[in-house]
């Protein structure tokens, strides 16, 4: 890929998805940095509310715009575009209004246990489990440690997407300290809803049953998609994660599991979560640092 | 007034224009395959653009109407039967309470298009009562029509001045067994090698049995791609990308032996390299080709695409002047 000499950023990609999408990719590879890029854009491209743009979708390594030809040409949008990739140039300073979340998770549950070994021929390691597997590959001595490593902590929501309310989460932690595994060599075609999953270097919530190529950890009780709407956290929107969200998976027993279950079952249960400032600059200079000050917002009083 | 369904067909959904504005949250915009045939529906009877109309796929229904109400059938060649009796396609027809609407085997494409005056009543969830079986929400309980379900519908505007009056024939599309959809190459379209694009856009692609709302594949070609230490963050298999948003009409090749367009009920997003999108202007095409149809890919640039959406809608707009 080719580097822009004068700002050291990797150039980004701009490209026509037919004749109603632009997509931009900022960086092949993942980096903190660059979702903090990509989220910069898509925050100042959202507060212009230029006529003709449809969606606004920030990801991971790039963003996306859908756009109605017929009231602003892609040209247009694109040049703009680059425009603003200038202004934001290295996310210095970049700040983002969001929340800390609590998010439980049963690692090692009996449903996900249930379908991972149902599609042992799809996997990569047929004879592992998909934690012992990724546990391994990473270079940790036991899935405990490997556990403990994605439990402790939090996650910045980079993407949301594939389908209603999944988000897609990178963690906090310096790039020797990310996780990387494979997807399955071929889909599964079940994935319990709710189901706690890596894949590439992202960790994702399943929000719905359904197809998944994501290695299977664990199951949260709470769900992040509610289309009747009955829990409070979701009166304003059917899914609960918002790209720039930043989530603290905290491990729960049987016993926990059961009773949230109890209180979504009931319609009482709502997500732990603070507002919060989020420096850009503070995660990217001394992460392990900045994370515990994170973790004090939410579990302080 | 009503329509009682006695049986729903192979899969009939309520579908309007689609849920637009909600792709960031991973809401695929859902609503008709085929644009053109279902707008012209609601032309026929009378309707507002955007009227809630059925989609019919492959296989029809059986309905009965519990009042008069103006109907008309538009897309693939289903031929609609009142009681019995074999009626025209893209002209408007009077209906009586108690008629059964049904219709013969599919002859050609595969997408029909029912307009009722006033159109489908069903509620509004999210800007749209298009149907997104997926996660069960818009249309009729989120799912497929069903045996014995019961759609109301809405205030009809002038319908009964409609009946008889029908689409000149100069305007009324042809579907082949052979299709060719123009594409614009882009998105992650450097992953593959040039010999592969060039593969990609000579090959006969046959559309296999797996093609509905969510996407159409195809197989007839293998492709390969660019060899490279995988970026953090994508995954170890060479067709993987770090996730990334899918347009609708984007192409994906997952391990390079299968092309897959996505369509309405699309997932938004997603690891797989995608080289490249279907023309909006031709979706409408593609969603009336089914199993075992040829297409072939032809890349344009942006200038085509932006007419072809033009003369589309000057098409429409002809065809609109012309029933009012």
């Amino acid at each position: 890929m080719s580097a822009n000499v004068e700002t050291g950023l990797p150039q980004a990609r701009y490209s026509y998805g037919g004749d109603e999408f632009v997509f931009v990719e900022l960086a092949e590879a993942m980096s903190l940095k660059v979702n903090f890029r990509a989220m910069a854009i898509t925050n100042r491209l959202q507060e212009e509310r230029m006529e003709g743009i449809m969606d606004i979708c920030p990801s991971n390594a790039s963003y996306m715009v859908r756009v109605d030809p017929d009231v602003l040409h892609p040209d247009k949008l694109i040049s703009r575009l680059r425009e603003i990739d200038d202004e934001v140039g290295d996310v210095k300073g970049f700040e983002l209004p969001t929340r800390v979340v609590d998010v439980p998770v049963m690692m090692e549950d009996p449903w996900t246990h249930e379908a991972l070994m149902r599609f042992r021929d799809r996997h990569q390691d047929p004879d592992a489990t998909d934690l012992e597997y990724s546990a391994r590959i990473n270079g940790y001595d036991n899935k405990d440690d490997f556990i403990a490593a994605l439990l402790g902590s939090p996650w910045l929501v980079t993407m949301i997407g594939f389908v209603p309310g999944l988000p897609w989460c990178y963690q906090l932690v310096p790039p020797e300290e990310q996780v990387e595994v494979p997807k399955y060599v071929r889909p599964r075609t079940f994935t319990p809803e709710r189901a706690f999953g890596f894949g590439g270097g992202f960790a994702v919530v399943y929000s719905v049953q359904g197809a998944g190529g994501y290695q299977l950890y664990g199951l949260a009780p709470a769900p992040v998609l509610d289309v009747k709407q009955r829990l409070k956290d979701f009166q304003d929107s059917i899914v609960f994660p918002r790209p720039g969200d930043i989530w603290n998976y905290r491990g729960v027993d049987r016993e926990e599991f059961d009773e949230i279950r109890s209180r979504v079952e009931d319609g009482s249960f709502e997500y732990r979560k603070k507002d919060f400032t989020f420096h850009a600059d503070r995660a990217l200079e001394d992460p392990h640092a900045y994370n515990e000050e994170i973790l004090g917002v939410l579990y302080g009083d | 007034m009503a329509i009682r369904v006695k049986s729903p067909g192979l899969l009939t959904t309520v579908q309007d224009t689609g849920r637009f504005g909600e792709y960031a949250i991973g809401m695929p915009p859902s609503g008709a395959m085929d644009v053109f045939s279902y707008q012209v529906g609601n032309y026929l009877v009378g309707n507002e653009d955007g009227a809630a109309g059925l989609e019919i796929t492959y296989f029809g229904p059986e309905l009965e109407f519990t009042g008069d109400a103006v109907v008309a059938v538009t897309g693939a060649e289903m031929p609609p039967k009142i009681n019995g009796e074999e009626a025209p396609t893209w002209e408007a027809l009077q209906v009586r309470e108690g008629d059964v609407l049904s219709f013969d085997y599919l002859k050609n494409g595969a997408r029909s298009y029912l307009a009722v005056a006033g159109g489908i009543d069903a509620p509004v969830f999210m800007h749209s009562r298009s149907t997104y079986t997926l996660i069960g929400l818009g249309g009729l309980d989120g799912r497929a029509l069903q045996e014995g379900d019961e759609l109301e519908l809405g205030e009809a505007q002038n319908g009964e001045a409609q009946v008889g009056k029908r689409v000149d024939d100069d305007h009324i599309p042809t579907y082949t067994k052979e299709t060719e959809l123009r594409v614009i190459i882009g998105l992650a379209s450097y992953r593959l090698t040039e010999e592969s694009l060039e593969t990609f856009l000579n090959v006969e692609w046959t559309v296999t049995p797996d093609a509905d709302r969510v996407g159409y594949r195809y197989r007839g070609g293998e492709l390969g791609f660019v060899e490279r230490e995988q970026p953090a963050g994508a995954g170890s298999d060479p067709a993987n990308v770090v996730d990334f948003g899918y347009p609708i009409g984007s192409i994906q090749v997952p391990g390079g032996v299968e092309p897959i367009v996505l369509m309405n009920d699309a997932v938004t997003g997603g690891g797989y390299a995608t080289i490249g999108t279907v023309i909006s202007a031709d979706r409408d095409r593609l969603a009336q080709s089914k199993t075992n149809d040829k297409t072939r890919f032809r890349s344009i640039e942006l200038d085509e695409a932006l007419n072809a959406r033009e003369e589309r809608r000057r098409k429409l707009a002809e065809i609109k002047g012309s029933l009012s």
